[in-house]
């Protein structure tokens, strides 16, 4: 079943993970997902007809913490940390377009 | 920034072309479903503990989580929680148990690379929202979400798509963001501003939000589609983006309504897409072209935990909520009289408290709502609602005219006195007839000699102690007597 | 039985037998002695010997530093240290240094022990062997020829080799349990939500969990109880007090109920692990215990489901290295072709694999198929276990089908390096608390190591096995394919 996931879509999902991927590694790629994907379906033999998801393995809920502020972090500090910064700011290249 | 299974957008709205060759002379009927976002009024972020404030430095409201470092988790704001719980109170949506979703796609001013929003629970699901006309403008979802940072765009005249460079500054980073979905239940760009007027004046009346559209604090988003006037199914939809206030929304709806029925009315498809509105050409154009279609990949934010607001907490938001626009509205209008539609601008003022008491003090409601309207746009200051009662008596009762009571009214404003006690220090004291004639026969007494003049003398002797009693009445009434009544006085007590 | 080197050095620090100092200065010195391990990414050296001259001085003012006083720890390159470089063994985040320390890094702190450096893992804690580093491998203390496991293999060398009493690392999938068998070194994964995740940068955020690497259970316990407990900064973290664990540091496992998963006792698993396995269990029935076999379907079946969970939210978890706000840049003439080319340059082939996967998983028209399917997956392994737990305290496997394996032997075939997760994966996405404890040797004398599993906040019962088995340790036989003691496993039929 190598057509589980075919090349089209490893260079789809490499786009949507802002990754490029050179011939060799796509071909490579879409072998080995494709491997993993197989060996997954022995899920699908699996009767899930109204198995409710499981997100998280405790059951927690209503975390809450009180509206109550906490000193920022020091600018230069993380700034510091930054590849380019300007005035105070992040520096990046130009973004094309709006956010979606 | 709404493309939960729930939005007005992906469940109403299948794409269709009804109008397709329209004949010419077809009526158009536009239809528009809007997406608010609103900044909720919290002291800090939504999942972290640096401030939520509109300004200041750049980079100068951030922690960690905000930040999106490597390691951080978040963690939800209870005060976000019941403001949203708030919101969705008023508009009467169910509060519902709800989970948060990550929404991946990459853009540099969102830290993380995903939003922590909601997708499919939301926090408040349906409801409605009654505007002043009576129309009534149904609510999808209510849902928490986090904001981004905000880049600008430097170089290229600050126009995104010839910048240089860009900077980003993630204050806002995080700071609550509650999205509002309405049904595509508005018909027109006046509809589409009175219902964001009105629900602007709701979020501001549970201390939501501030609504600020021009810094950004509301922010709207537009589906718009036309279609054949009386067809059934809805047009393909443009959703407009980039409206920073009503008017410009106004605008921009009346323009892409006529582009797309231009399109229609010469045979073209409209494509659905999202647009983005440029005040300065008073145009839309396309923002993304279609290979580079985004798949959000929404799945559950493992670092967060199901919100389940117990019964008892929903009991005590909502019995702590104030009374709503709409509420205020009807009942002004069971005190005055007057239909809820045409008390929108008295309820918006927030002067129909002292419309109320006014009229609970037996003033015309018409005239404490003229007045109001009129009188009273830039606030009512000082002014107390028995001091308009009483004022409105004194002015249907002849006591003042039309201007002084105006001189009057703008003086109460700033002083909060009584209307008699502005008018009798402006000296607009009318005298009335029974003081007048007591007024009069006081003089005569106290000028027994003139008077027997006046009473024997010749006429120019008469007309000369005539024109002496009027001046002594004048003096003593401080110039409040009317000429006309004092002649008539006079002439009775003369026996003439 | 005698107390660990964790325990031994801090009791002697609190006690003024010992300064914190020379304990630090002899851990420095078998990590400089030890760099051909290549466990560890960063060494804070000045910083550690100043933490520790800090202790001496409140000790000699009459202050006890706490439970790890003077006690040396390697923390996996994964656990934020402010100041000092968190990498995870990326580029991408080559020389980031974290403006906030991580919770358990405070809690340490707060307990006296002295942080002495970052270990070496699997880039992004994504792989079993140490291979994916992109600061080169870890070998195994063992055998230099061979793997040290992982994704936690620096923190495992550095326990094993002897250059540290103590270590963190993290495990998602196995990733301390699994080096920590190949190492011959004990290795804990709490329940999850039992310790803050706050400052660990995340892999799988639904099955990471931070826990201790030990030569000792009771120094394992030891570092356990430091570092457990709620943390307000992770909405996962589990409010619920953390139980005394001296009790069942004894070991007595008289009526204990222990089931051997069958699933876990056949294919796939190298014949000296089975037999170590066998001879475990015989030694805890010897013991008293009553011992079973329980069949538990989901332990097997769930490697699916964690092959699609895990790379799902390590996609989205990734998505942050972007080349803007830290880390590797690689400049390009738009933000997204910068981003696109950061990160082609910045993560290594197995990370890139997974963001890949975990992509596909969660795509328009797949995510049914895959992510939403393996959701429902990790409810019946939840309830596989819960079954399972109803009739035993706890639960016997191995830790890894194989001892420790040659660099590159399974690093062309990404599935097989995945399949060592086999008897590992299942805890995490049952949430639930397993320790490896090693017991014996198998193939080439290597070490063997045997999994204890209980059920959510049962580490106290886990404990009280794991130090059952490395008391019994001395007294089983060493393993060979034919000395089965097959008389202590009774057969029970699956529920």
């Amino acid at each position: 079943m190598a057509d589980r996931i075919s090349r089209h879509d490893v260079a789809h999902v490499a786009w949507l993970a802002r990754l490029e991927l050179g011939d060799e590694e796509l071909a490579r790629f879409t072998t080995q997902l494709a491997d993993v994907l197989d060996h997954a379906a022995d899920v699908e033999a699996l009767n899930l007809d109204g198995v409710p998801a499981t997100s998280h393995p405790y059951p927690v809920g209503n975390v809450l913490r009180d509206d109550v502020p906490e000193p920022s972090l020091n600018r230069a500090e993380v700034l510091a940390q930054a590849p380019e910064t300007e005035a105070g700011q992040f520096r990046v290249p130009p973004v094309r377009g709006e956010a979606p | 920034m709404s493309d939960g299974p729930g939005s007005g957008a992906d469940i109403v709205w299948e794409a269709g072309s009804p109008g397709l060759g329209a004949p010419a002379g077809t009526e158009w009927e536009t239809v528009i479903g809007l997406e608010v976002h609103a900044e909720l009024l919290t002291r800090t972020k939504l999942f972290s503990a640096s401030l939520n404030s509109f300004g200041g430095e750049p980079n100068s409201h951030i922690d960690p989580v905000c930040l999106g470092l490597p390691g951080t988790l978040p963690v939800l704001n209870r005060h976000a929680v019941e403001l949203a719980m708030r919101v969705g109170l008023a508009l009467g949506a169910e509060v519902r148990p709800s989970i948060f979703a990550r929404k991946n796609y990459y853009y540099p001013d969102m830290p993380k690379n995903y939003q922590i929003s909601q997708y499919d629970r939301p926090i408040n699901v349906g409801g409605s929202l009654e505007l002043p006309s009576g129309k009534v403008v149904g609510i999808v979802r209510a849902h928490l979400e986090e904001d981004t940072g905000k880049s600008t765009h430097v170089g290229g005249a600050g126009r995104i798509d010839d910048a240089a460079w860009s900077l980003v500054d993630y204050n806002r980073a995080g700071v609550p963001l509650l999205e509002i979905v309405s049904h595509p239940d508005l018909r027109s760009a006046a509809e589409a501003r009175e219902y964001v007027t009105e629900l602007r004046a709701t979020l501001l009346a549970v201390g939501a939000s501030d609504g600020k559209m021009e810094e950004g604090s509301l922010r709207v988003d537009a589906n718009v589609s036309v279609r054949p006037l009386g067809s059934a199914e809805f047009g393909t939809r443009c959703e407009v983006k980039n409206v920073n206030s009503l008017r410009s929304l106004g605008r921009a709806l009346e323009y892409e309504a006529r582009r797309q029925i231009e399109l229609l009315s010469s045979g073209e498809r409209v494509a659905q897409e999202t647009r983005h509105w440029n005040e300065d050409t008073g145009r839309t154009s396309p923002l993304r072209s279609k290979e580079e279609a985004t798949d959000y990949r929404y799945f559950p934010e493992p670092d967060l935990v199901p919100l389940v607001p117990d019964p008892a907490w929903i009991e005590q938001v909502r019995s702590e909520l104030p009374l709503l626009p709409r509420q205020r509205r009807h009942r002004l209008a069971a005190a005055t009289g007057r239909p809820p539609a045409r008390l929108a601008l008295v309820v918006e003022r927030g002067q129909d408290e002292l419309a109320l008491e006014a009229t609970e003090a037996g003033a015309d409601p018409e005239a404490v709502l003229k007045h109001l309207e009129q009188n009273l746009a830039d606030g009512t200051g000082r002014l107390t609602a028995a001091g308009l009662a009483g004022l409105i008596t004194m002015e249907q009762s002849g006591e003042l005219t039309s201007n002084q009571v105006k001189e009057v009214l703008a003086e109460m404003v700033t002083s909060g006195e009584s209307p008699a006690t502005v008018a009798r220090r402006a000296g607009f004291e009318a005298v009335g007839a029974g003081e007048l004639a007591g007024v009069v026969d006081r003089i005569i007494a106290e000028h027994p000699a003139e008077w027997q003049r006046l009473c024997a003398g010749d006429d120019r002797e008469r007309k000369k102690m005539q024109g002496f009693f009027t001046g002594q009445v004048m003096r003593a009434t401080k110039g409040q007597a009317n000429g006309r009544d004092v002649a008539a006085l006079l002439a009775d007590r003369a026996g003439a | 039985m005698t107390a660990g080197p964790a325990e031994a050095i801090a009791a002697a620090v609190r006690a003024g037998e010992r300064s914190a100092a020379s304990a630090v200065q002899e851990s420095l010195a078998a990590i400089a002695a030890g760099g051909e391990l290549g466990a560890f990414n960063a060494v804070t050296a000045e910083a550690a010997l100043a933490r520790a001259e800090a202790i001496d001085s409140a000790v000699a003012a009459g202050e006890d530093p706490g439970p790890l006083a003077g006690v040396p720890v390697a923390l996996k390159d994964n656990i934020c240290t402010r100041g000092t470089p968190t990498t995870c063994s990326s580029r991408i985040l080559e020389g980031w240094e974290p403006p906030y320390d991580a919770t358990v890094v405070d809690l340490l702190n707060a307990a006296g022990a002295v942080v002495v450096g970052k270990t070496n893992m699997d880039e992004f804690a994504m792989g079993s062997s140490t291979e994916n580093s992109a600061f080169g491998p870890t070998r195994n203390p063992h055998d230099p020829g061979r793997v040290p496991g992982g994704s936690s293999g620096g923190s495992a060398a550095a326990v094993a080799g002897g250059l540290t009493p103590l270590a963190l690392a993290s495990d998602t999938g196995g990733s301390i349990r699994q080096p920590a068998a190949l190492c011959g070194i004990v290795g804990m994964k709490p329940t999850y939500g039992r310790v803050s995740r706050y400052g660990l940068v995340a892999f799988a955020s639904s099955l990471d969990q931070i826990g201790p690497m030990a030569r000792t259970v009771a120094d394992a316990a030891l570092l356990y109880s430091v570092i457990a407990g709620h943390d307000p900064r992770d909405s996962t973290s589990i409010p619920e007090p953390v139980g005394d664990l001296n009790g069942p540091l004894d070991g007595d496992v008289d009526g204990l109920r222990v089931g051997v998963v069958s699933e876990l006792c056949g294919e796939g698993i190298d014949g000296d692990v089975l037999a170590r396995l066998e001879a475990a269990a015989g030694a805890l029935a010897s013991a008293g215990a009553e011992v079973g076999e329980v069949s538990v379907p989901a332990a097997v079946f769930g490697l699916s489901a964690y092959f699609l969970i895990a790379p799902a939210e390590a996609s989205s978890n990734l998505a942050r290295y972007d080349g803007v706000r830290y880390g590797l840049r690689v400049p390009a003439p738009g933000a997204t072709d910068m981003n696109v080319a950061t990160r082609t340059a910045g993560f290594g082939d197995e990370v890139k694999r997974r963001i890949m996967l975990g992509t596909f998983a969660l795509s328009a028209g797949y995510y049914d198929a895959y992510y939403g399917k393996a959701l429902k997956v990790r409810t019946l392994v939840v309830r596989d276990f819960a079954a399972a737990y109803e009739r035993f305290d706890v639960l016997l496997a191995p830790t890894s089908p194989t001892v420790a394996f040659r660099f590159g032997e399974r690093t062309a075939n990404p599935l097989a390096m995945y399949l060592s997760d086999v008897c590992t994966v299942a805890s995490n996405l049952a949430g639930h608390p397993a320790i490896s404890v090693p017991f014996g040797s198998g193939a080439d004398g290597l070490p063997v190591g045997v999994q204890v599993m209980a059920p959510a906040l049962g580490e106290d019962v886990m404990f009280r096995a794991a130090a059952a088995l490395e008391r019994l340790l001395p007294e089983t036989q060493p393993a060979t394919a034919g000395a089965r003691s097959a008389g202590a496993v009774t057969k029970e039929t699956a529920p």
